[in-house]
């Protein structure tokens, strides 16, 4: 007497089968929705923003008339700020991951430090800006500037950067290190030469994800004081400044139907720099991807 | 039992001192944690010899050779007594550095680990570490490395391209090429061709019997035909004792102990 009964079997088999393909439908269904998002949102900016997109719109100033009013300075803003985020978090971010991976014991201590980079990471984002307020703009007398508005972003992504690092690093595999301490070579030395340049392609592809958040994030820079309407660009990292996402909120805030359309325009530019810094990131991760 | 081991142990090694040493080890202890790894290890390794380190699986071998170039550390909780002295210093003394220590003990691992670098790369790693630029200086000392390490002729058409792209065998001779290139005085090999086929297991069984010329090697091995071929004294560990250590003539063909014979022919391990 067989254990299992070939009748009960194939009784079950179409059931089996039904479940199988309603599964893989509900995934397509799910990617369907995200999808068809992305195509109404991409299909609205386009259709509003295109008429207004001209280069005098990228190198005009912002105006009270629609017709002459651009991002030039909004962008300049967004380089000047992320050209002051993007060393600073990288270094900071970089330096505390190989210090939490390298050097630091595995206690309790370096537990308690690590959950809570974890938890910063989700931290909202307005609070980075009251931190940068209070640190930056008011403590350190920055003012409104675009140091300030740069070092609290870089507060912000930091926490991104060092766990995405972390990861990088800890994808080294012990064998190639074991090499080079075998040979005779200091810990510096080790880390220099084999960890780092093997976990450089994920610590740039972490970094650049996390400078693309940034490059959209508006609230703490409002918590700063940057300015809604800026008529000059930076001209040092001590002027005051602008971003984009600042300038499309402005713009969508307004009651005039032709500053929505602006805001499309603008929202097809930070898309475009968006996709060219996403675009980077996989590169980089393509062209150095490395196999263990 | 410790006592009666060590009993054995001595007056042999003191008999067969014909040799000079380049590590003394003395009264051995490891620890890794509560588990006693490694006990009371005392004998001489010979300078410019192949001694072989046979034992089964757990025994300590491994963990033996690891010790000479003290990258056993590099386990966190681990503890140790006792003395190793190579060439007259004792390794665990504070003065003298665990870098300056492998500069002098190079190791070839289970695995072959090459750096995700260039052939030319890896094998100039170790001398660029060591702070030599000269591009030149450089050239020869991979060249020769290579040569040493008997893989000049497969690789030197593609000394720019990655270490990855070469086969097993071929990887763990360019690990010991890498090994070479620091001028060690002693290599310590840890199961070198258990990843190997037995083509390049051969081929690196060849090389050490001609690097034994100018290198004192320590080699571990699971594969007692290896020992047999390969090494001049061997050294039998057993659950972190050294059982019998002698010319490995004498070990395989009339060993002492009788658990040696137990092991060598086959009725365990």
């Amino acid at each position: 007497m067989p254990l299992i009964n070939k009748e009960s079997v194939k009784k079950r088999m179409g059931t089996r089968l039904a479940a199988n393909g309603f599964a893989k439908f509900l995934f397509i269904l799910a990617t369907c929705f995200s999808l068809l998002v992305l195509g109404v949102l991409i299909y609205r900016i386009l259709s509003e923003g295109l008429p207004y997109l001209s280069l005098d719109f990228i190198t005009n100033f912002a105006s009270r008339m629609p017709e002459r009013a651009g991002i030039w300075a909004a962008l300049l803003g967004t380089i000047w700020v992320m050209a002051v985020t993007a060393p600073v978090s990288f270094i900071l971010g970089v330096g505390t991951a190989i210090y939490l991976e390298e050097y630091a014991k595995k206690n309790a201590f370096t537990k308690f430090v690590q959950i809570n980079i974890s938890n910063l990471a989700g931290v909202p984002s307005i609070v980075f800006g009251l931190l940068g307020l209070t640190i930056f703009v008011r403590l350190l007398g920055l003012g409104s500037s675009v140091l300030a508005g740069g070092l609290t972003m870089s507060l912000l992504i930091l926490p991104v950067i060092v766990v995405a690092s972390q990861e990088a690093i800890r994808t080294v595999p012990r064998e190639i290190r074991e090499a080079s301490f075998g040979m005779g070579a200091t810990k510096w030395q080790t880390i220099r030469r084999i960890v780092f340049p093997a976990a450089l392609p994920g610590i740039l592809t972490g970094t650049i994800l996390a400078l693309s958040r940034a490059v959209g994030e508006t609230a703490p820079l409002l918590v700063l004081g940057a300015l809604a309407y800026v008529a000059f660009v930076p001209e040092n990292i001590f002027s005051q400044f602008t971003v984009l996402p600042i300038q499309l909120y402005n713009w969508t805030s307004r009651p005039q139907e032709d500053f929505h359309m602006l805001a499309a325009s603008g929202i097809i530019i930070l898309l475009i720099i968006l996709l060219i810094m996403n675009s980077i990131a996989v590169l980089i991760r393509n062209k150095f991807h490395k196999r263990f | 039992m410790d006592i009666t081991i060590n009993k054995q142990i001595v007056p042999k090694n003191e008999k067969e001192q014909d040799f000079t040493p380049v590590f003394k080890i003395n009264n051995l202890n490891l620890w890794y944690g509560q588990d006693h790894a490694l006990k009371d290890i005392k004998f001489d390794i010979p300078e410019k010899q192949v001694t072989a380190i046979i034992g089964p699986s757990g025994c300590g071998k491994s963990t033996f050779i690891k010790t000479l170039n003290r990258m056993v550390e590099m386990v966190p909780i681990v503890r140790m007594s006792g003395e190793i002295v190579y060439r007259d210093k004792n390794i665990f003394n504070a003065k003298y550095g665990v870098e300056e220590l492998r500069t002098q003990v190079g190791m070839v691992f289970q695995k072959p680990n090459p750096f995700p670098k260039s052939i030319y790369e890896n094998v100039a790693y170790g001398p660029r570490i060591h702070g030599i630029k000269n591009k030149k200086v450089l050239d020869e000392v991979v060249e020769k490395s290579l040569r040493g390490a008997a893989i000049w002729d497969e690789v030197k058409d593609r000394l720019n391209e990655n270490a990855y792209g070469l086969s097993g065998g071929q990887q763990q001779r360019l690990c010991i090429a890498r090994c070479l290139a620091i001028e060690p005085d002693v290599i310590l090999m840890d199961e070198p061709t258990s990843a190997l086929d037995p083509i390049s297991t051969l081929k690196v069984e060849e090389l050490v019997q001609e690097l034994k010329k100018d290198y004192s090697i320590v080699i571990v091995t699971h594969n007692m035909q290896q020992a047999a071929r390969i090494s001049d004294r061997t050294a039998f560990f057993l659950n972190g004792e050294v059982v019998e250590y002698t010319d490995t003539s004498t070990l395989f063909s009339n060993p002492s102990d009788k658990r040696t014979e137990d092991y060598i022919t086959g009725r365990f391990g």
